[in-house]
């Protein structure tokens, strides 16, 4: 094992650039340069509206898309370019959960089977492939692990409800006891009363396992819940960082106050906030200077011209934005 | 047609939706009554699997299901819809009664541009040229909030964004005029920046253009900041109905109370664990003989098992199909962890 000493980070992505070719010699920008380090034991919350480039991100961290420009570093040995077959033994160590729990499951195969697969695939820690033996008890443990009755083995993916389903991603993306775990909207399509059960999942298993999480969620109530470390973006950026009290109670970019004001509460009589104008321009033809221009209800003349950069506002908190709102 | 303060716009009177399924109906929505007022805005609020889009359909007269069954009562300004002749239904579905759904992409017709696809709505209810037509389309994008009308009008659905074609949907719904519109889950696929501009239009539409909106939702922070009242559906039945502010400050049913409390809080104390509610709603065809939601329920006990309790009233307009206020131990007032201040 290339245990990495507990000061440097697990995961980081250096200037990480994700360039899409869309036809008629355009390209889509989903992720523009983009640096970030995540700590081991840390939950980083990746948050942004659709098409922010959030999903992007935490693919392009996993290796499970190509990366146009930048470094991507696990365990601080650079994997941008490290073929699939050297790719294959870090693997176990960074794993995924996705946001539909039935697509990632072959309705054709039995829950034991599914959960046994990465077993089967990949080689134990000493080399060698695992015993049929020792892979019914580590499957029979992850059951265990998220609360789902080892009865349930032998039954299909249709057999279980969205929540119960999602369990049984988790399950399988921890057979392997990675590191680190990208969630990309894991909860997003459960409902409210079944959501707060994954959500509480997750932060168990943090502390049981001591993982390292990148949560990727629109929904910042359930981001705040998870996440010791918040991001959020907008048009394939970075536009600001920090703890995450920090960050949603304290906004310093226009951007953020304006997310965080229209989550709608359910408290009767709060007077709802005055919406934000406008859409989200297309990551085709993003706007020049700052990227939130456009929108932003405090924009100068020179937020159309020069691009603000990231740049430290408190004690771990950064903000890419010329004239930041005072904290409140 | 002359509103009669006294008759409800829309009075739904024990409505059960049944479908076939392996031989035997199983009850989708069961005994489900509410009313929806002049120029009012109801929250129609539940899970998944909870009926509440087949009690939209229900009332639009839009269960097509071979062998579906569909009864109880709904009646529009006093007028009797189930039952009612595909013809009349049709006059009525469109001008009086308007709908807009989850997924604009797939409401429109990828084929034709949005202009095209209004004015043909007003023209199947009114006798007007094109070119009114066209105006009136036109005008009514703008008031939507669309910028440059007259160019998206002729626009193709594919080329607006999300959040633009979920206007022209409204707009679509409103170029009648309608009493009523019944929105199904309309800001689930945007982005909240953009749901907080289409909630912004909903709530201004009864000034506006008087109508009454019936919103259907998952999501129970639209309800509160949207609705005057709220209903709440589990697993096919009512849960409970009231004032939003009665439902949201003291919910009287332990479902509404618990789902509330599932909700991660923006702001306050930041909670180590979720109060989350243990097991999923039932399938209809596994539904139990008692309350609904007993197998989930902190509360539950025997008198829960037997039958599915009656809604009880709790005061004004406000009454949850629970036991135990019938008991003499209500719920207590809720202390929402979200506070009702926020920075």
């Amino acid at each position: 094992m290339t245990d990495t000493p507990p000061h440097a980070p697990l995961m980081a992505v250096r200037n990480l650039s994700k360039t899409y070719h869309v036809g008629h010699g355009q390209h889509l920008v989903a992720v523009d340069g983009i640096s970030l380090s995540v700590m081991p034991g840390e939950m980083l919350g990746l948050v942004g509206e659709s098409g922010c480039g959030k999903s992007t991100l935490g693919r392009c961290m996993l290796r499970l898309t190509d990366i146009s420009a930048g470094q991507v570093m696990f365990e601080g040995r650079d994997i941008t370019t490290l073929p699939e077959r050297r790719l294959r033994p870090l693997r176990p160590r960074m794993q995924m959960v996705f946001q539909d729990s039935s697509a990632c499951l072959n309705p054709r195969r039995r829950i034991g089977d599914l959960l046994a697969e990465p077993l089967r695939v990949h080689r134990g820690p000493d080399g060698r492939r695992r015993r049929a033996a020792d892979i019914e008890r580590r499957v029979r443990d992850l059951m265990d692990l998220v609360s789902l009755p080892a009865g349930a083995l032998a039954r299909y993916p249709h057999e279980f409800s969205g929540g119960q389903r999602q369990r049984i991603n988790i399950a399988r993306a921890l057979a392997l006891s990675p590191r680190l775990v990208v969630a990309d909207e894991p909860v997003s399509a459960l409902d409210v009363s079944v959501q707060a059960q994954i959500v509480n999942l997750f932060a168990d298993l943090r502390a049981r396992l001591g993982l390292t999480y990148v949560f990727v969620a629109h929904d910042l109530a359930v981001v705040r819940q998870v996440s010791t470390r918040v991001a959020v973006m907008y048009l394939g950026a970075i536009v600001e960082i920090g703890a995450t009290d920090d960050v949603l109670h304290h906004p310093a970019h226009p951007y953020t106050a304006a997310l965080t004001a229209a989550v709608p509460r359910p408290v009767v009589g709060a007077p709802p906030p005055p919406p934000l104008g406008g859409d989200i321009p297309s990551p085709v033809n993003r706007p020049a200077g700052c990227r939130f221009h456009t929108r932003c209800p405090y924009v100068q003349d020179r937020c159309g011209v020069e691009t603000p950069a990231l740049r430290p506002i408190g004690p771990g908190h950064e903000v890419a934005c010329h004239f930041p709102l005072a904290p409140s | 047609m002359q509103a009669d303060p006294a008759i409800p716009l829309l009075d739904v009177r024990d409505l059960c939706v049944s479908f076939p399924a392996r031989g035997r109906m199983v009850p989708i929505v069961e005994h489900v009554s509410f009313s929806v007022p002049e120029a009012g805005i109801l929250g129609l609020v539940g899970e998944s699997g909870s009926g509440k889009s087949v009690t939209a359909m229900a009332i639009m007269g839009l269960i097509d299901t071979p062998g579906a069954q569909v009864s109880g009562s709904v009646r529009f300004r006093g007028r009797e819809l189930v039952g009612l002749p595909p013809r009349q239904m049709r006059r009525l579905r469109g001008r009086d009664i308007a709908m807009i759904f989850q997924d604009p992409m797939t409401a429109f017709t990828p084929v034709y541009t949005i202009g095209w696809q209004i004015d043909e709505q007003i023209r199947a209810h009114e006798r007007l040229s094109r070119t009114q037509a066209r105006a009136r389309t036109v005008r009514i994008l703008g008031d939507m909030g669309v910028p440059d009308p007259e160019r998206v009008a002729g626009r193709y659905p594919h080329q607006l964004s999300g959040g633009l074609r979920q206007r022209a949907m409204i707009a679509m719904a409103l170029s009648c005029n309608p009493t009523l519109l019944i929105a199904d889950e309309p800001t689930t696929a945007l982005d909240v920046t953009v749901q907080a501009q289409i909630l912004d239009l909903i709530r201004s539409l009864r000034g506006t253009y008087g109508s009454s909106v019936l919103l259907i939702t998952h999501d129970m922070g639209v309800v509160a900041q949207t609705c005057d009242a709220t209903l709440v559906l589990y697993s096919g039945r009512v849960a409970e109905t009231g004032p939003s502010g009665r439902v949201f400050g003291h919910p009287g049913h332990p479902y509404t109370a618990a789902l509330l409390d599932s909700i991660p809080p923006l702001y306050g104390p930041r909670p180590d664990r979720l109060p989350a509610i243990a097991g999923a709603p039932p399938q209809p065809v596994e539904r139990p003989p008692g309350c609904a939601f007993g197998p989930r329920c902190a509360h539950v006990h025997a008198a829960c098992t037997t039958a599915p309790p009656a809604l009880a009233p709790l005061g004004p307009g406000h009454a949850a199909a629970c036991v135990l206020p019938a008991e003499g131990t209500p719920l207590p007032p809720r202390t929402p962890a979200w506070g009702n201040t926020c920075p």
